[in-house]
């Protein structure tokens, strides 16, 4: 179980997040919506701890997040990263093993083998060699999703993961999720996509600095919701 | 030939030069292929202003470069976070500030603090590799050894780190550590080099062999090993050349290690300014051709 109790922050004395709470069962797929400066990447940040939370906390399945960072695989956006980075697909990947493998030791058989498998499964491993900057967008994320996968991980956090990415890509991901999905892993998607890929989430929650709902899509994207969220309601279709 | 190579050995003071020409051209191309990759190189917090401040303070601490290369970078590294965060100003703008302030400081103290006279500014602004001792040398060696070991022993948790800093910091890696330590390898290197090039010349040294061999390979420890090897030869012509040519020494080995960035920068086989350009145009006259069938 995934509990997120009055989470808020704040930078140099402006509210970014305000007493967000919410709570997810194991095996679900959340989608975490909102216009842009929302806060969604924060309140992901803030739950890892990646930046300070003004109050609050997030635990999983008993415990604080933060101590329960060996069971989370996070992505990302793709603005975080330097994709002229001298590095192969398959270096990236094996990064998920990183804390596993600990400080002064290589990489084991068995996770060089989840690497491998984690490749095969998006379809990159014909491409391990290949630098990280040499691949279109959507192979650089289905790699990304690649290393999220072999870390093995109870909760999967994707920041924007269909940011620039191709169709195909984006079918192999809501493909992935429902897998991890029936492996009881909670999965969540910050995403701007409020086309028809929302009906692959399971529960979605929509931000505008707080929450202003959370549930279905029928419960979440009504009129009301998103005229209180992006302050424009006929740009949107509700469900 | 031979002869050209082995007659300036006999000098012990080309002996120690070279030894330390090649032990900073290796040190020099680790670490500044983290200087970058993290794209350290430009941002004034970690090397130029660091040297230019320390133009006089370092020669009161040389006997303790460690706690002079803490001090000073500390300074400075508050001075630039500390503006940066408290206001709307941008890193590039402070940077500039902070850049010229700390090299006010350092030449203001140099005429101020006691003893100080004795200091040769030009030395510590273009370095005096020909003036290098055994003690000098040693430091070096010391402070090599240690970063390789280093790195070698944080190497792929390094890699992560440096690669995708909140990917690694989610993972609940000591990411502030891995930060401070790339900055104190940078710290000493630092250190190191203001004998042999000196302050001014130093930012070439640290990133050109690092640069050169970005664009030739593909990962970072390839990068490391060939810089290692171009910056370790860049001090060895150099020497060679500021010998037979009789042109100052740290401005040799910075100009070899520049012709060698630019040779790879126009002909690298993937990245090659013209060799992208000449597969272009083969590119172009195929489909010509093809067109013509």
């Amino acid at each position: 179980m995934l509990q997120i109790q009055n989470l808020s922050v704040s930078y140099r004395g402006v509210d970014a997040l305000q007493d967000v709470s919410c709570t997810f069962e194991a095996g679900e797929l959340i989608g975490i919506l909102g216009p842009n400066g929302a806060g969604k990447s924060t309140m992901v940040k803030a739950m890892l701890g990646l930046i300070r939370s003004a109050q609050g906390a997030t635990m999983f399945q008993g415990k604080p997040l933060t101590q329960k960072l060996s069971q989370v695989a996070y992505v990302p956006q793709r603005s975080q990263i330097d994709w002229d980075y001298p590095i192969t697909v398959w270096n990236v990947t094996m990064m998920a093993r990183t804390a596993h493998t600990g400080l002064f030791r290589q990489p084991s058989q068995q996770s060089r083998e989840l690497v491998k498998a984690a490749l095969e499964r998006v379809g990159m491993y014909n491409l391990r060699d290949r630098s990280i900057g040499s691949l279109s967008g959507g192979q650089q994320q289905r790699v990304f999703l690649a290393r999220a996968l072999a870390k093995q991980a109870d909760l999967l956090i994707f920041d924007e993961p269909f940011a620039g990415v191709d169709r195909k890509t984006e079918d192999i991901m809501f493909e992935i999720f429902a897998e991890l999905k029936s492996q009881a892993k909670t999965l969540l998607v910050v995403s701007h996509d409020l086309s028809e890929t929302l009906e692959h989430y399971d529960r979605l929650i929509l931000l505008n600095k707080r929450l202003i709902a959370v549930g279905s899509r029928r419960e979440v994207m009504t009129a009301e919701n998103l005229q209180v969220a992006y302050d424009s309601p006929l740009r949107f279709v509700a469900a | 030939m031979i002869d050209g190579l082995i007659d300036p050995l006999k000098f012990e003071f080309m002996r120690n030069a070279l030894a330390m020409a090649i032990m900073l051209g290796v040190l020099c191309a680790v670490v500044g292929s983290y200087m970058i990759v993290q794209q350290m190189s430009i941002d004034g917090r970690h090397d130029f202003p660091l040297g230019a401040g320390g133009v006089a303070d370092r020669c009161f601490l040389r006997s303790t470069p460690l706690c002079w290369c803490g001090s000073r970078r500390g300074d400075q590294h508050r001075c630039l976070s500390g503006i940066e965060s408290q206001s709307r100003l941008k890193i590039d703008s402070v940077m500039a500030l902070i850049l010229a302030s700390f090299l006010a400081i350092g030449s203001t103290l140099v005429t101020v603090l006691p003893g100080a006279n004795r200091i040769d500014l030009l030395h510590i602004l273009f370095g005096n590799i020909l003036g290098v001792t055994r003690s000098d040398l040693l430091l070096t060696f010391g402070i090599t050894i240690l970063i390789l070991i280093v790195v070698w022993l944080f190497y792929k948790e390094l890699l992560f780190y440096t690669f995708d800093p909140l990917g690694a910091q989610a993972e609940g890696m000591p990411v502030r550590w891995y930060y401070l330590g790339i900055v104190t390898a940078i710290s000493l290197t630092v250190v190191a080099n203001l004998q042999t090039v000196g302050v001014l010349l130093m930012i070439a040294m640290l990133v050109a062999p690092g640069m050169t061999a970005y664009l030739l390979v593909k990962e970072l420890h390839q990068m490391m090993l060939l810089g290692a090897g171009l910056g370790a030869l860049a001090g060895v012509v150099g020497m060679y050349l500021s010998y037979y040519l009789d042109i100052p020494s740290g401005s040799a080995i910075v100009l070899v290690a520049f012709g060698l960035f630019l040779l790879a920068f126009l002909l690298s086989p993937s990245q090659g300014v013209l060799t992208q350009s000449r597969r272009l145009k083969a590119q172009e006259v195929g489909s010509l051709r093809n067109i013509g069938k």
